[in-house]
């Protein structure tokens, strides 16, 4: 019987709202601080909802508590879903106007220091209403395309409400920052860039010469698998003292930019992370493409490119996209470690926070981190769902 | 127009091919025939150099194949296999037109060439240049592997087993447009197969091949009437190879003037005797009417006549 019951109701949800009534409960949805540097002062949902409250507020809740329920109940009515969704899209557009609106009423017009941060009860209540956002999404059994398009448009309440939360201490660390965030931000995605790009060339030519001499993926892979293991800030310093070395021996290497610090180790290091997951995809892509469509191409007089290019690559190219996926994020977020050895990039603004204890300054940095490598994630998904190619 | 001079093939020191010597000319439609093992494929891919050759010389038009360009040998080839081998994320005419391409014909003239091959292959270009492989069925993407391998007008056809893995329907309907395909075309082609009634239906000259060996060469009825030694009779199976022979025979030449009332079973004059024979069988007669192909009557045969020479 409990089972049934469980198949018939929707039980992450209720996880979902018993978590977030107690984080409501115990963690502080904002903080007030007289400075930028100073935890401050826990201030708790309930005290902001009181303090805002109008009835309207109250309403809403209440609203929202029953549509919940209703969710709960009946987990496979697409009305309800759709609306869990939208409600809980509208949420994480509420809880930063909420702060926001507490913000510029709790801090004097007079005092520039002090300062409302984001409290863990904020973070916390936003990710479980993107989670049930998610889950909820699930349960409408969307193609991948509008899954995802949906998935983008939960976002799009908050983006509008943005300049709501122009009194929080992220908002002000934003525009003590935005000078150095969109240079930033570039320099994260040159980074990137000159990280995967040659590690998809040189993933695939690897995968090349192995489907040709399966021998060579025994000497192949435990090499890279061994990289990927190691901790890498350990490689950006391994990478320090041979780079600064032949800096040193050519001078000329050194002028253009090779030394052992800034983007030389870096983009090194990143490159041999990225090569493991583009290697893998790119030989298991390569292998499932048909032997005897390889064999008639190189029949009717093709050349060893011409059957790589227009054969062997388009074959495997689908399932090459995963893996080219897993690299890009996995850079992406690994890249914001490398500002530790002079690459600048997100990192730089992220390790400033840490350095100078100012949690805010610390989101302002992880939060673009976060979005890039979201957004890249999506983009692969939505390229990987519409270059399906038919095989047999 | 293609010539085997006293070739041999290793395979990890042991012989595939020993002395083979076998002289292919202009519009013959030969057929490799032998069982499993017998090298009979390795022949067909030396010729393209898909497997390259030991010892001995291959002759393609009087020249030394390893004298040509490799890609360019294989693009004057046209080549169908089994598998089809069909490129899956490429449309039909985009398949059609891989040779073409490869030489750098013009687009419109590649698909005037992609519109006549699909038609001479009893399919619709407008229906099917647009579909992908795995949309047709088994037997449109083998004619479809026919049409691309003579998309470029090649010299020689090479096949290698192209309907063996169709139903027996399908696989009869295309050896008969292929047949009409090599009549009208008088196109080259070389053809494995380890299917003996393929064999006698379609080849106009047949190589044996046992083990490496080349056992006999000559016309289907040769083969049958004169077997070079017991593999050949084996082969070609000793009880019932009169009746492969009957396959062979037409009936025209035993028709005869009617006697009385025709027959109430009829039969065309293009039938073979095995058909004529079969039919007698089937309907437990001895005597059926010959008509011609508008269903007017020509005349009869009967039972006891038709073993006679």
């Amino acid at each position: 019987m409990p089972l049934a019951l469980v198949q018939r109701c929707n039980p992450v949800l209720a996880l979902y709202v018993v978590l977030a009534m107690g984080a409501a409960w115990s963690l502080p949805f904002v903080r007030l601080a007289p400075n930028r540097l100073l935890t401050g002062e826990a201030v708790y949902l309930g005290d902001v909802l009181l303090q805002h409250g109008g009835q309207g507020n109250w309403a809403l809740l209440l609203a929202l508590a029953v549509w919940l329920c209703m969710a709960m109940g009946w987990p496979k009515n697409r009305v309800i879903q759709t609306g869990v969704v939208l409600a809980m899209a509208c949420c994480l557009a509420g809880a930063w106007s909420l702060a926001g609106h507490f913000a510029s009423s709790a801090t004097p017009a007079d005092n520039v220091h002090a300062r409302t941060a984001l409290g863990s009860g904020f973070w916390t209540l936003c990710a479980l209403a993107w989670l049930a956002a998610l889950d909820a999404i699930h349960r409408l059994h969307l193609s991948t395309l509008r899954r995802l398009l949906l998935q983008g448009a939960l976002w799009l309440p908050l983006l509008l409400s943005l300049n709501e939360g122009h009194h929080l201490s992220i908002a002000k660390e934003y525009a003590n920052h935005r000078d150095v965030l969109v240079p930033a931000l570039l320099r994260h995605l040159h980074i990137v860039l000159l990280a995967v790009v040659p590690a998809l060339g040189l993933g695939l030519l690897l995968a090349w010469r192995m489907t040709k001499t399966p021998p060579l993926r025994t000497a192949v892979f435990p090499v890279l698998n061994v990289i990927q293991t190691i901790p890498s800030i350990a490689v950006f310093g391994l990478l320090m003292g041979p780079l600064a070395w032949l800096a040193t021996q050519w001078p000329s290497l050194g002028r253009a930019g090779i030394s052992g610090v800034g983007m030389a180790p870096a983009v090194l290091a990143l490159l041999m992370y990225a090569l493991l997951p583009i290697a893998r995809s790119a030989l298991a892509g390569l292998e499932q493409v048909p032997q005897d469509t390889v064999h008639a191409a190189r029949a009717m007089g093709m050349s060893q490119r011409q059957v790589f290019l227009q054969v062997e690559l388009p074959l495997a190219w689908p399932v090459l996209l995963i893996g080219l996926r897993t690299a890009l994020v996995q850079t992406i977020g690994l890249a914001a470690v490398s500002a530790l050895v002079g690459a600048g990039g997100l990192g730089q603004i992220m390790f400033d926070g840490l350095y100078s204890a100012a949690n805010e300054l610390v989101m302002l940095g992880v939060i673009p981190i976060v979005l890039l490598a979201t957004l890249a994630d999506t983009l692969f998904k939505v390229l990987g769902a519409l270059m399906r190619t038919p095989t047999r | 127009m293609i010539s085997f001079e006293c070739v041999s093939k290793f395979h990890e020191g042991v012989a595939a091919i020993t002395d083979l010597n076998l002289h292919i000319q202009a519009g013959e439609l030969l057929v490799l025939l032998g069982p499993s093992g017998s090298g009979k494929s390795t022949v067909l891919k030396m010729v393209n150099r898909m497997v390259n050759h030991d010892g001995g010389e291959i002759l393609f038009k009087g020249k030394n194949i390893n004298g040509f360009d490799v890609q360019d040998l294989r693009r004057r080839m046209g080549y169908a296999i089994q598998s089809t081998g069909l490129f899956p994320h490429r449309t039909v005419a985009q398949n059609i037109a891989t040779v073409p391409r490869l030489l750098g014909w013009e687009p419109r003239r590649v698909q005037a060439r992609v519109d006549e091959m699909l038609t001479l292959l009893a399919m619709d270009p407008k229906a099917f240049s647009h579909r992908l492989p795995h949309q047709l069925s088994g037997g449109q993407q083998q004619r479809v592997g026919v049409a691309r391998a003579m998309a470029a007008d090649p010299d020689v056809l090479l096949m290698d087993e192209p309907f063996s893995a169709l139903d027996p329907v399908t696989r009869a309907a295309l050896q008969l447009s292929l047949k009409e395909i090599h009549r009208a075309t008088g196109k080259t082609i070389l053809f494995v197969t380890h299917d003996i009634d393929e064999a006698l239906l379609l080849a106009t000259r047949i190589a044996l091949l046992k083990q490496g060996r080349l056992v006999q060469v000559g016309k289907p009825l040769e083969l049958l009437q004169q077997p070079a030694n017991d593999f050949a009779v084996d082969f070609f199976g000793r009880s019932d190879g009169g009746l492969k022979q009957l396959s062979l025979r037409p009936l025209a030449p035993h028709i005869k003037a009617l006697e009385g009332a025709p027959a109430l079973h009829t039969i065309s004059h293009t039938a073979t005797l095995k058909e004529t024979i079969s039919l007698m069988a089937t309907h437990r007669v001895s005597v059926l009417s010959v008509v011609d192909d508008h269903k007017a009557v020509l005349g009869q045969v009967q039972a006891a006549d038709l073993l006679e020479n």
